[in-house]
């Protein structure tokens, strides 16, 4: 529209640009200003002054990852769903849900087709953790840890003989892959392992003992890290495959836990394991950038699973509480603001209408977070921040709707068999693992602030 | 999927940043203090344009794009959420039109607002009629050609000041919200009295009046849609704008995010800036955490409004929700940082904290965004 008035609108037709192009109808306003630096000709804006719009906003999951989304929740909504009570009572492997999981090529959603997975990003594997952490927690953790933290590495820093010779097995299911990097003495503070990677020869000779290992005595191969030296802090590290069968490695305590019972956490001992040079990921004092690069991406898959047990509690929040109505023999109001506000007599529930609304709220922002960090993590951009927002918010966001849930639950929610006393004690794990949420603070503050 | 403005929105935004910081942030405090509506930042908005992004190029607009105006707003609330109110109600006050209104309405009313000249404002909520809007009781009643409105409004933004006012009123008081349809007054020929401004915790340069309307006619040409239906208009108006809500919150925590980190990297105490405290880092941690939630939330519930997503109205209201939730938070947490400075009017903060407190009150309490989200997950 042309509005000589406004020669610096968006919208106008411009002809003029620079000082003095307002001021013959200024208002009177304007002219008890301050000397305007908004008449700068970079301030002076009209429509074809800017670049036509791009690509748009679109924070919707595309139909390819939503499609591959829906496949994964069918299978494990039909394989690992009935399961969950059971692993978790008998602190049993899912093995038919890892089973089907690797039939469906689940175990190689990250690796390239030409090593025999299905090629997918990091998106893909966060929806992909999170359909099955909705259904049983168990095998989320299992699934998560051997594709992200057990072979992504091997992706990122294997030389072309290393990547031929573990993915397929890997992709395949044929080997199940761990992450060995915690020590007893050495959690939050990675950089002062101890196990130590000596030179032998042409190879080296590992000893020392790792500790919280997911997928112990499931694991066919452990990436594990040691210190090469001399640099007695993180540029003394260095990363080995350590294939389960080598003579020198040993299980040691298997731990019992408060939840995730299906997924085996224990120790891996290492005496006097020797490796050829070929076993060695990446090269010496690498070590830590390999873990700290596999532990940004492992953040998507822990908020994955964060992501799932928070919809598991809500679905099951949901389901009571519409179950609940149809006992009062009536449905839950719907239609106008008014008839909500009517409060009908037999609706008592508004506080409990609203703890689920703002448990379906926090979820949403939380599923944004972790989608965030994937879709930078798969074009290729810094994600590192965001990771661990992502990690930070869906695991403080799992563990206080599983809570919330379980409060709707009431007492009965508390008996051991309940879905929503096993959210609470599934939940809890991830605010610790894969840096704790307080390590998440330090990384996400040192971000912000430097 | 993509989380990136547009080229075009990153250009509108740097603008926007560039107009704001020097010419809306030095001026917020006085704003505040003086409690006067800021008609120089109005003037600043139209002739920059800004008052254009809630309508579409036909209409004479340079947007339309509701993530284009939370993006506008949010630029603007970083500094002074009185001004970002002026963009924000010109969107809510515009939002009756270009949803309800029929092709000749929009080419008629819609110009004078995209080019600034005027600013709109929508009268909803009465003394008697807040989160339960269907209770109002002024009345529209039809003679030929024409509607003559009685009755007062309350708690208007900007009611004072607009040129051009949706109204909602009762044309058939029996119908219940069935009977309420929606008007275009404007002020040259429907002229409506504002004899008192509220004063307020917050926001306090952006003037909110009870309206009064004593035998106003309005033709029945500025009657948008079918009599009756304005209660749906005002509630699809309202998904369309609490976006808008979710992103003013989101611009006044960032806001004092920004201030608090500055001076918390500046601040010594014993003989170290307090940044360098874990205990400073983690509350840095936390509200950079939340900040970045709810900004996805919003622009979520931006890009719904702009794709007209049927889970439109759920998602808005969690964005509003959320949003505003979080910027009280994090506001009082910014006090907090400043510690004795933060409490002190000389400091932006406190300004801040008072001026977010209204985003969990203003279109739809939050309790009412909760009923809004429980009902569509209960339904």
């Amino acid at each position: 529209m042309d509005n000589p008035r406004r020669p610096g609108a968006f919208g106008a037709e411009v002809g003029v640009e620079g000082p003095g192009a307002t001021s013959s109808r200024i208002d009177d306003a304007l002219l008890l200003a301050p000397p305007s630096p908004w008449l700068r000709p970079p301030m002076v804006l009209h429509r074809h002054a800017f670049p036509r719009p791009g690509s748009l906003m679109d924070l919707d999951l595309p139909p390819e990852h939503a499609s591959f989304r829906d496949g994964v929740r069918e299978l494990a909504q039909a394989v690992a769903l009935p399961l969950a009570a059971e692993v978790d009572r008998d602190h049993r492997f899912p093995q038919e849900a890892v089973s089907a999981a690797a039939e469906a090529g689940l175990l190689g959603v990250l690796i390239p087709r030409q090593y025999g997975g299905l090629g997918l990003d990091a998106l893909a594997f966060a929806l992909c953790i999170d359909e099955l952490a909705r259904a049983c927690a168990s095998t989320s953790v299992i699934v998560d840890v051997h594709t992200s933290v057990g072979s992504e590495p091997i992706l990122l820093f294997g030389t072309d003989e290393q990547k031929r010779r573990w993915l397929p097995r890997l992709a395949s299911g044929e080997l199940l892959g761990a992450f060995a990097l915690t020590e007893p003495a050495s959690g939050s503070d990675a950089a002062s392992l101890k196990t130590s990677a000596r030179r032998n020869g042409d190879g080296y000779v590992l000893n020392g003992t790792k500790v919280f290992i997911t997928n112990i005595g499931r694991a066919g191969l452990y990436i594990v890290f040691a210190r090469t030296g001399p640099d007695e802090r993180a540029a003394g590290v260095s990363a080995f495959l350590v294939p389960a069968d080598t003579p020198g490695v040993r299980i040691g305590q298997v731990f019992k836990k408060m939840g995730l019972n299906g997924s085996p956490t224990g120790e891996l001992v290492l005496e006097d394991v020797v490796l050829p040079a070929a076993n060695r990921l990446a090269a010496e004092g690498q070590g830590f950038a390999v873990a700290m690069r596999a532990l940004d991406s492992g953040r998507i898959g822990i908020s994955g699973q964060a992501l799932g047990i928070a919809q598991a509690a809500v679905d099951e929040a949901t389901n009571l509480m519409k179950g609940r109505a149809r006992e009062r023999g009536s449905p839950h109001p719907a239609g106008s603001l008014r008839e909500v506000a009517d409060l009908p007599t037999w609706w008592g529930g508004q506080g409990d209408d609203f703890t689920l609304a703002d448990m379906a709220t926090r979820l949403e922002s939380a599923r944004l977070l972790a989608y965030n960090a994937a879709w930078l993590c798969s074009a290729g951009r810094p994600f590192t921040r965001q990771a661990s927002m992502a990690k930070l918010h869906c695991t403080d966001t799992a563990m206080q709707l599983a809570l919330d849930a379980l409060q709707l639950a009431g007492e009965e929610g508390t008996f051991s068999g309940s879905p929503f006393e096993r959210h609470v004690r599934d939940a809890k794990a991830l605010q610790i693992y894969e840096g704790s949420n307080q390590v998440q603070r330090i990384v996400i503050a040192r971000e912000v602030i430097q | 999927m993509n989380f990136d403005l547009s080229q075009e929105q990153v250009a509108i935004r740097d603008t926007i940043r560039e107009l704001v910081q020097d010419r809306v942030a030095p001026r917020a405090a006085e704003i505040d203090e003086k409690a006067e509506y800021p008609k120089d930042i109005e003037r600043l908005f139209a002739d920059n344009g800004i008052l254009g992004i809630p309508f579409p190029e036909e209409y004479g607009g340079i947007s339309g794009s509701s993530v284009t105006i939370c993006m506008g707003i949010e630029e603007i609330a970083k500094a002074c959420a009185t001004s970002s109110l002026i963009l924000a109600v010109q969107a809510l006050g515009s939002y009756p039109i270009l949803v309800a209104g029929s092709e000749e309405q929009k080419k008629r009313l819609c110009p004078p607002l995209a080019s600034g000249e005027k600013v709109a404002a929508y009268a909803l909520s009465e003394t008697g009629s807040g989160s339960d809007a269907a209770a109002m009781k002024t009345k529209a009643k039809r003679y030929g050609n024409e509607y003559v409105i009685n009755g007062t409004k309350q708690f208007i933004t900007g009611g004072s000041i607009a040129g051009t006012l949706v109204v909602f009123a009762q044309t058939d008081p029996e119908a219940n919200h069935k009977g309420i349809s929606a008007f275009v007054l404007e002020r040259e020929t429907s002229p409506w009295q504002a004899p008192k401004l509220e004063h307020k915790l917050g926001i306090r340069g952006s003037p909110t009046a009870q309206l009064v309307f004593d035998d106003v006619k309005v033709p029945a040409a500025n009657r948008l849609g079918e009599e009756g239906a304005g209660f749906k208009i005002a509630l699809a108006v309202l998904d369309r704008s609490r976006p808008g809500i979710g992103a003013q919150a989101l611009g006044i925590a960032e806001g004092a995010f920004d201030y608090a980190l500055a001076y918390a990297r500046d601040r010594q105490q014993f003989g170290q800036p307090i940044s360098s405290f874990q205990g400073i880092q983690f509350m840095f941690a936390d509200m950079a955490t939340q900040i970045e939630a709810a900004r996805h939330l919003v622009f979520l519930a931006a890009t719904k409004v702009d794709a007209k997503a049927p889970d439109l109205t759920k998602v808005a209201s969690m964005a509003k929700l959320f949003a505003s939730d979080m910027a009280m938070k994090v506001t009082t947490d910014c006090v907090q940082i400043l510690g004795g400075y933060g409490y002190i009017s000389d400091y932006p903060v406190e300004r801040m904290m008072r001026d977010a407190k209204i985003t969990q009150i203003y279109e739809g309490t939050n309790q009412i965004q909760r009923v809004v989200i429980a009902r569509s997950l209960l339904k």
